[in-house]
């Protein structure tokens, strides 16, 4: 990891441990799950150049499994969220097998459409509770051990999911499997002449990406004690790729910085109601008319170094 | 025997019913399918410009007291032109841009539309009048009664898509758009300027969408959500026709708005998500679209 990457890491991990005791802990674990969702949208974009305006489905699909697991099914937390998680892989392989056959605008169409069906397929489901979501999940205690009904404690928890899924993004992202992605997203016929599969370097991007999206979405689940409609919805896919445009395309970093922005946003404005859209909208507009490499994009060219 | 006739009919009644929907998509998606030949840009504010259009004609009738027929014309063109401007500001500096950044622009000038249109007039939607004109009996097809206004919707989208089609594929100046969208560099050699042809052609597909809000407003509560609600299923309906041609565009539309239709007869629960699974098998079949190039 170069020195500039690992610095950051540090004042990340810094920022996790102490945020507790200064911020309140809901709002930071809305953060965290709302950057590990970034990050995972941000290997697909950043990284494959792929850009899918569906990624609601895996983090409202881990969200609505996870809740299930833990609510109806009555398992562990831990499991719970895995169940998510695996949920969202499979539904990712069977839409990212779909959806990578084709490219550019399509894509982001195809992905946006297949999003919009689970959408309806959830409004109509019996198991998600419709308009009222499923509510009161229990949190349930951690192996069956540690209750995770004190905020605090629940607070450690989504912190590790949180830094054990960067940590493993980052891997992948700096794998040979990873090198051979960007050269997918810089120059895909190149790749291929080289003899790489290009179609099933994207569709294992687009497994993990799903993958990470659910575990973020299930986490959220557990955290607030409530799967909706309005996680597995088309604004949920936009929040991801405002989140990660606003932070930086392609950084580590980026996709974090812009959770937070976002989140912090969101909760500030929240009692002005639409104007929250209206300004989301207009971030939007200004960072792609203006300021296309978002924060940390702009911090890495200032400085010269990966971040 | 009855019992067969009885779901002939109600097959029927569906289908043609159906076609309304259709409309709206082959507006719609023809809307898109020129915007994106022009200016490869995919337009995410579509639907947001088709609610605005219905939006428009509801303050033009609320707040001025100009009814249906003058506001058919006058909603697309003041939307048309917002369009213009959109274009000149914003979206011409992104030409020579990836697409994708095209699509994430339009997306966030929808969010800013349905933010501000939401927070003018609420989430719940507006009462819009079916006009004077139509409030006449139903229209007797021999296996149906259709009301008047539905049965203007097929037939007036009918006559602007297909005038579309003839001005974009028959005229002078359409011949001149196909030539720009070919080889804009050698077209604006021969004078021609291209760059105000992009603005007006961005325009004009806005204002079609504008139209289709107009139509739309009697039949639909003019909500803010509309919008968004029929942008994404259009957009499953291009993936599926291909945006290379016009015609084709048009046509996907109203086949699956009746496709639509039939679900509504056989298994209502599938017909909100009918077309995307008809995207997926068409996708599994035939990856370039129906119409599409490789």
């Amino acid at each position: 990891m170069p020195r500039s990457q690992a610095v950051a890491l540090g004042l990340m991990v810094a920022f996790i441990a102490a945020a507790p005791f200064l911020l309140f802990p809901v709002y930071v674990m809305k953060v965290l799950c709302f950057a590990l969702y970034a990050c995972a949208f941000n290997l697909l974009l950043g990284y494959a150049g792929l850009l899918s305006f569906g990624h609601a489905a895996y983090f409202g699909m881990g969200s609505y499994l996870s809740a299930h697991a833990a609510k109806v099914w009555g398992l562990t937390p831990e499991l719970a969220i895995a169940t998510g998680g695996l949920t969202a892989t499979l539904l990712g392989a069977a839409f990212g097998y779909l959806a990578i056959r084709r490219q550019g605008i399509y894509f982001a169409m195809i992905t946006l459409a297949l999003a919009q069906m689970v959408y309806f397929v959830c409004v109509q489901a019996a198991f998600t509770g419709g308009e009222d979501g499923i509510q009161a999940v229990p949190r349930g205690a951690l192996f069956g051990v540690v209750d995770l009904v004190p905020d605090f404690t629940l607070y450690w928890v989504v912190a590790a999911v949180f830094l054990a899924g960067f940590l493993v993004l980052y891997r992948i992202v700096h794998s040979p499997f990873g090198q051979v992605l960007k050269a997918i997203r810089d120059n895909e016929p190149r790749a291929i002449s080289l003899g790489y599969r290009s179609d099933d370097y994207k569709l294992l991007a687009f497994v993990l990406s799903a993958a990470f999206a659910g575990l973020a979405g299930g986490t959220k689940a557990i955290v607030f004690q409530i799967a909706t409609l309005t996680d597995v919805n088309w604004p949920m896919s936009g929040e991801a790729v405002l989140m990660t445009l606003l932070g930086g395309i392609g950084t580590m970093f980026g996709p974090v910085v812009g959770a937070l922005i976002i989140v912090t946003l969101q909760a500030e404005l929240a009692q002005f109601g639409a104007w929250v859209t209206v300004i989301q909208g207009v971030i939007f507009v200004a960072c792609v008319l203006a300021f296309r490499r978002g924060i940390i994009g702009e911090l890495q060219q200032a400085i010269r170094r990966p971040l | 025997m009855s019992d067969l006739w009885y779901d002939l009919e109600a097959f029927l009644q569906q289908g043609t019913l159906g076609l309304v929907n259709g409309a709206f998509y082959a507006i719609l998606s023809l809307g898109l399918a020129v915007i994106f030949g022009m200016l490869n840009v995919v337009n995410f504010a579509h639907g947001a410009q088709f609610m605005l259009g219905a939006f428009v004609a509801w303050m033009l009738l609320n707040w001025a007291g100009i009814g249906y027929w003058a506001a058919l014309v006058v909603a697309p063109l003041i939307v048309g032109l917002l369009g213009v401007l959109i274009e000149r500001t914003m979206i011409a500096r992104l030409y020579k841009l990836d697409h994708l950044y095209g699509l994430l622009l339009t997306f966030g000038l929808a969010l800013i539309i349905e933010g501000l249109v939401r927070n003018a007039f609420g989430s719940s939607g507006l009462p819009y009048r079916v006009p004077e004109a139509f409030r006449i009996p139903p229209v007797d097809l021999g296996y149906m009664l259709m009301p008047a206004y539905r049965f203007w919707i097929v037939v007036v989208s009918l006559i602007v898509c297909l005038g579309t089609w003839f001005a974009i594929e028959k005229t002078k100046l359409g011949s001149y758009l196909r030539a720009a969208v070919e080889k804009p560099q050698l077209v604006q050699a021969f004078g021609v300027n291209v760059p105000l042809m992009m603005t007006a052609t961005y325009g004009a597909g806005v204002a079609l969408a504008a139209f289709a809000g107009v139509l739309a407003a009697p039949v639909y509560s003019v909500n803010p959500a509309m919008g968004a609600n029929f942008i994404i299923i259009v957009f499953a309906v291009v993936v599926i026709g291909g945006m290379g041609s016009i015609l084709g565009s048009i046509v996907t539309g109203y086949i699956l708005g009746v496709i639509e239709g039939f679900t509504r007869v056989y298994y209502p629960e599938a017909s909100a998500t009918v077309v995307f699974v008809i995207m997926a098998i068409v996708l599994l079949v035939r990856p370039t679209g129906l119409f599409g190039r490789a």
